[in-house]
């Protein structure tokens, strides 16, 4: 069934299949009643190998870091359902288990078989980031975790449609398991509606085109994904290099723990070998094998954009987890921090490849997700928790200077605005700004990274902060120079205090008028502080991004003689 | 007659500024295309009214649709401005949302408008109930503007938090900062735009202020040469939300300019497409560089609430709906390493434009293709700056670049080049009607611009339309629409209360307010208006949810007084909203309103569609000889056409083109083209 296609058609239909994820994607997107999948578009769908479970195409929308971890999702469907023995058409299963699908338990998967005249031809998934799914903390981050129980509920693949047919036990035990059904159903009924205009889109293209020409169109590009990446690998010089670097802690013990990576290029070919690495941890910072696999992906596909979401990509790619280590934890270990460890991942995997091809890596961006939580109770009684996220720096580039406050790479997520923040928590921002002096040096420095102080306007309330980066800073590259750390810093009666762990911590009170401060990483230099023209340096100085002496410490005195 | 009665609209745009003229006493219409005039645009459209208009005084109306404000903020042209801001807050404009300009790459930074030394922060805090914690301390307020004119500064913004909640630490803001520097582009962030989230409203506001200098000039120049011309009638300006504005709102309020001719071109082909019996369209605009797509239902397009010019360059102020992709005439045809035929998005744009062209550019474009397979005169360039186009260089492109990588020979490739292109425009056109949850079917297709009116059979078989229209003027059609647009003000004020317990009174005052300013800019205007609309809708959302439903509220404005709405009447039309929205009602929640948004129209006299009409005229006249074309395969001997001289009721089968001086018009084979009562052409099958 290999027929050669031609070329005007394999353009057409590759446009056409993007469009029905792309398509997908709006359908949720529209429907959902959750902002973190409406607005923050923490979702994915796509299309995937009816055998291997490999992605063949994936919608442009979705987040980053499920292009790489959706194909696992499938491939745990295809095992389960070769387990049970009875896939038909209209079945669809439905599982939130991170250890089998990758990142944490709160993104919902929901996979169904797509046949075409009795035979399946492929499988369509949809994921998305639901607002509860149980566990010990409403919203799921629990910074204090050592086992998945104490994150949520976990669901392992279970056949939600059978036939056609929605198994209604199995939305009854969902919605006894979150804090907010309301909302779980209103993702879960997207999630349905996107699967459905899948199917009804993919019916149209089969009858158009014909199912032999559609197989023949998704094999060669998984062929052309492929030739692309071995073009791409050929054009960058062999040679074998090592990049490693630290996490402060797991939150429960205070010990660096080291991700190390060796990435090989031989001719069109690439490896990359985390052996040396960390051995799994008692907190979660733990990750799961599929989680980090996908996580290569991402940062092959941040080095390299104009490569297709398409599996064929990572075929003359190896990646090498060592078994034992925190990259490849097993069931039950907690995974809730899994940002943590794939943000610290992608920062390796950047500096081991800018020693092979230094004009196209970036340096490191500010690697931590900063999930800081306040939380308490108004005078009425009411509960309030205002979780977020928190951005950072980007690195330097061989163009230009890193993004001032950008999102983390593994994410588009915006942040929410401060006003929408004040108007629904009693907290007031006494800073939302940059932060001077956090980027790393360089002919192109780093973006800067940021201080937010908040300061708590009703009795009392109690905060958590699970981050990173506050014991090893993200690096420059090309010569630049390393960034900033992250500084998280809290008012108590005997003046400001900083956690213990540097970046995590629970339970801290705080009473009304005190505030925490978060100082955010910058992001890494590019090239040599010594070829940084005067001028940008003396810009930044004028705007306060610099402060004299550091500039002076950094870039020498030239700068005080640029007239402004 | 000598007495004024004609409407002029002029558009400008990239290239060319295109002039509407309508003579409301014969009902006859005149349109001219001249170079548009860099860097000021007033020259060419001067020269743009004085190709049809001897006599200014006959004029009642000049409008105008311009890109003078886009091209600003885009070119970062705009003037240097300072910012006066809360203690810890100078940054705001800078951070952002938190967000990055392309989701793979890591690559790429932004720069404000306004350096951050410029930007000063002073004591003020206001919290987010409205309740003043810090009064400002204009002391501060005073030296940070006197800092801001020894640096030369034209124009300042002050921005403050939560100043949506409660005004007055900005009021006298902005009252100290006139006191010592007599201004007029001195503007706080509660005047521009007093709804919740500090960076979208102070964005919009110092985009204001950045243009604002620039703009009133453009748009003084422009009134005086007119009034020298001897025109005494009304100046307006076309704003981004579709309806029109006096100039001297434009010169206060030139943000609202920022897609103020495309969005005349949406209200055009909404008025053409309802008046011709087809009020669901979906309109396609086909440029150099991008194919613009937006939707129309039931006559009425889409508004959304804000855009981004550019990263991190955010306007929230109400706009037309309108989305881009990068697939236009000079979009560039190329195979990839991985044996991939891509179109774009790289764009050789109209200079050096595509390999026709002749001008440098060697690399084959849409346009190249569409001319390789005869469907362009190469002997009548559209838009008369070249005297012929170079076949054969177009078709030595194509081949080198698409034909030998994909094994085709040049025509074989200039169709897979259409056929890619035809299918991503297609795509752009399924996605607008699914993101709003319509059937694509269900909508014709309306090409307009100088390029679209190629692809519209292509599109029809692609996306399953019945039919397209192809209006009678489709290359000025954002002229015209200026002619056509109502006067429209659109206000806003975030309310940020639970339903049950709303200060109806406050509520109510708000309302009220919004009316009587945009009935007093209503009355004001010299224009006559046909009758007065206003719209009030509520932004509102359950306890806990981010995303708004737009909630219409029917309340009724008797003689310039609005009359109170009852809780009821808002739980009522929320729910009804809301179930329309997301199909279910949730049990238990509280309903909030977030924002007042309030619409006053002034409906401008219609103008019958039918005065464009061809008046006689015969198929015979108009027909114009035979040229080779090829369609699917095969070089076709195909029938062409003068398009204005074909009279209402022809009928012309496909294959066929119909050539006008701006555009042209293909039917394929298998396709009628009909000329309608109001000179357009509909494109519909061939029954058989």
């Amino acid at each position: 069934m290999t027929d050669t296609i031609d070329p005007i058609t394999l353009a057409v239909l590759a446009g056409r299949m993007e469009q029905i994820a792309d398509e997908m994607d709006a359908t949720l997107f529209r429907a959902a009643f959750n902002p973190i999948i409406a607005e923050a578009h923490d979702a994915s769908h796509g299309l995937y190998h009816a055998v291997s479970g490999d992605t063949l195409v994936q919608g442009k929308s979705g987040l980053p870091i499920f292009v790489g971890v959706m194909s696992f999702a499938v491939k745990a469907v295809i095992d389960k359902a070769a387990e049970n023995g009875d896939l038909e058409d209209g079945d669809i299963y439905i599982f939130n288990d991170a250890h089998l699908g990758g990142t944490h338990l709160s993104d919902m998967r929901l996979v169904r078989p797509y046949f075409h005249d009795g035979k399946l031809f492929c499988y369509l998934a949809s994921v998305g980031h639901w607002h509860d799914v149980g566990g010990a903390v409403p919203g799921n981050y629990n910074p204090a975790a050592t086992d998945a129980f104490q994150e949520a509920f976990v669901l392992p693949p279970v056949r939600l449609a059978k036939a056609g047919a929605i198994q209604t036990d199995i939305i009854d035990i969902l919605m006894r398991n979150t804090r907010l059904p309301q909302s779980a159903q209103g993702d879960l009924n997207g999630q349905l509606g996107a699967l459905d205009l899948g199917v009804k889109r993919l019916d149209e293209l089969l009858a158009e085109y014909g199912a032999d020409t559609v197989r023949a169109a998704l094999d060669a590009l998984g062929n052309r994904a492929e030739v692309l990446m071995r073009s791409e690998l050929t054009d960058l010089p062999d040679g074998r290099w090592e990049a490693e670097d630290f996490l402060d802690n797991d939150g429960i013990t205070d010990e660096p723990l080291k991700i190390k990576v060796a990435l090989e290029i031989k001719g069109d070919t690439m490896t990359l070998d985390f052996a040396g690495t960390a051995d799994r941890c008692a907190g979660p910072v733990n990750i799961a094998l599929p989680t980090a696999v996908a996580t290569a992906y991402v940062a092959i596909k941040h080095i390299f954009p104009s490569l297709p979401a398409n599996a064929g990509v990572m075929r003359p790619i190896d990646v090498k987890i060592p078994e034992g280590s925190l990259l490849s934890a097993p069931f039950p270990a907690p995974v809730g921090g899994y940002t943590e460890t794939i943000l610290r991942m992608i920062d390796v995997i950047f500096a081991a490849a800018s020693q092979a091809a230094p004009d196209r890596v970036v340096a490191n961006a500010y690697g931590t997700i900063n999930a800081l939580s306040i939380s308490g109770k108004r005078a009425n009684g009411q509960p309030w928790v205002m979780f977020s996220f928190y951005g950072g720096g980007h690195g330097g580039s061989i163009e230009t200077d890193g993004l001032n406050h950008g999102n983390a790479p593994i994410s588009t997520a915006t942040i929410p605005p401060m006003e929408i923040l004040e108007a629904a928590y009693p907290v007031m921002f006494k800073q939302w700004a940059l932060r001077p002096d956090s980027a790393g040096a360089g002919m192109h420095r780093g973006g800067m990274g940021a201080t937010y102080e908040i300061e708590v306007l009703e009795e009392a309330a109690t905060a958590f902060l699970f981050g990173e980066r506050g014991r090893f800073a993200p690096k420059g590259a090309a010569g630049g120079g390393d960034a900033a750390m992250n500084v998280f810093a809290y008012e108590q009666d005997d003046g400001w205090q900083n956690p213990p762990m540097a970046s995590k911590m629970v339970g801290i009170k705080l009473k009304r008028g005190q505030s925490v401060r978060l100082d955010t990483p910058g992001g890494g230099g590019y090239g040599a502080a010594a070829d940084r023209a005067a001028s940008d340096v003396a810009r930044d100085v004028a705007g306060g991004l610099l402060t004299p002496d550091y500039a002076t410490l950094t870039y020498g005195d030239a700068w005080k003689e640029v007239k402004q | 007659m000598t007495s004024s009665n004609r409407m002029i609209g002029v558009d400008v745009g990239g290239t060319f500024t295109d002039i509407f003229v309508l003579d409301e006493a014969t009902g006859t219409a005149q349109v001219a295309k001249v170079p548009t005039s860099r860097p000021d645009q007033s020259g060419g459209f001067l020269s743009g009214i004085s190709a049809r208009v001897d006599d200014l005084s006959t004029v009642s109306v000049v409008v105008h649709g311009t890109t003078a404000g886009t091209n600003a903020l885009l070119e970062r042209k705009g003037a240097k401005i300072g910012v006066i801001t809360t203690m810890g807050l100078r940054d705001v404009l800078e951070m952002r949302r938190r967000d990055r300009p392309r989701t793979w790459g890591l690559r790429g930074n932004f720069a404000p408008v306004v350096d951050r030394a410029l930007r000063l922060e002073v004591p003020e805090r206001t919290l987010a109930d409205g309740t003043i914690r810090t009064p400002v301390d204009l002391d501060a307020v005073r030296a940070a503007a006197q800092t801001l004119i020894e640096r030369d500064c034209l124009a300042v913004a002050i921005l403050f938090a939560n100043s949506y909640a409660n005004a007055e630490n900005e009021r006298l803001a902005v009252e100290a900062v006139r006191e010592i520097w007599p201004n007029a582009h001195v503007s706080a962030s509660s005047e521009i735009l007093p709804e919740i989230r500090e960076f979208e409203r102070f964005s919009t506001t110092a985009l204001n202020a950045y243009l604002q200098p620039e703009v009133s000039g453009y748009l003084a120049r422009l009134e005086t040469a007119l009034k020298e011309g001897g025109f005494a009638g009304e100046f307006m300006i076309v704003q981004s939300n579709g309806g029109v504005m006096d100039v001297d709102t434009a010169a206060k309020l030139p943000v609202r300019t920022a897609l103020s001719g495309p969005a005349a071109g949406v209200i055009a082909a909404g008025y053409i497409a309802q008046a011709a019996g087809y009020p669901d369209v979906i309109t396609g605009d086909m440029g150099g560089t991008s194919f613009d797509v937006s939707l129309i239902a039931k006559g009425q397009s889409m508004l959304s609430p804000q855009t981004s010019i550019d990263f991190g360059m955010v306007v929230r102020s109400p706009m037309i709906e309108i989305t881009t992709i990068g697939a236009g005439g000079g979009s560039i045809a190329w195979v990839d390493k991985g044996g991939l035929l891509n179109i774009g998005p790289e764009s050789a744009g109209s200079t050096p434009g595509p390999v026709a062209y002749g001008q440098g550019n060697t690399r084959p474009t849409v346009t190249d293709a569409n001319v390789v397979l005869g469907r362009i005169d190469p002997d009548n360039p559209i838009g008369g700056k070249l005297d012929r186009l170079d076949v054969d260089a177009a078709k030595a492109a194509i081949l080198e670049h698409v034909g030998k990588p994909l094994n085709l020979d040049a025509l074989q490739a200039a169709e897979a080049i259409l056929r890619v292109a035809n299918s991503r425009m297609a795509g752009a056109l399924r996605l607008v009607s699914i993101e709003r949850g319509f059937d694509p079917k269900r909508f014709a297709f309306m090409p307009f611009g100088g390029g679209g009116a190629l692809h519209s059979g292509a599109m029809m078989d692609e996306v399953g339309l019945a039919r397209s229209i192809v209006p009678r003027y489709p290359g000025v059609t954002s002229a015209m629409g200026c002619v056509i647009a109502d006067m429209r003000q659109d206000f806003v004020q975030t309310i940020n209360a639970a339903l049950t317990g709303i200060d109806l009174t406050a509520l109510t005052k708000f309302m009220q307010t919004h009316v009587d300013s945009g009935l007093a800019t209503l009355d004001a205007a010299r224009t006559h208006f046909d009758g007065r609309d206003t719209e009030f809708t509520l932004d509102m959302a359950y306890l806990g949810q981010t995303h708004t439903v737009s909630v219409p509220l029917p309340v009724t404005v008797t003689d310039g007084k609005v009359t109170p709405p009852t809780e009821d009447d808002i739980t009522t039309a929320f729910d009804s909203a809301y179930r329309a929205t997301y199909g279910r009602l949730l049990e238990n929640g509280t309903r909030r309103v977030i924002n007042l948004r309030t619409a006053i129209t002034g409906r401008r006299p219609r103008f019958d569609l039918a005065t464009l009409a061809p008046q006689g005229g015969s198929v015979e006249a108009a027909f114009k000889g035979t040229r080779e074309v090829h369609f699917a395969g095969a070089w076709h001997e195909t029938k062409l056409y003068h398009r204005l001289e074909l009279p209402v009721g022809a009928e012309i089968p496909g294959p066929a083109i119909l050539e006008q001086p701006d555009t042209t018009v293909l039917i394929e084979p298998g396709l009628v083209g009909k000329v309608d009562a109001y000179g357009n052409t509909l494109i519909e099958r061939a029954t058989t």
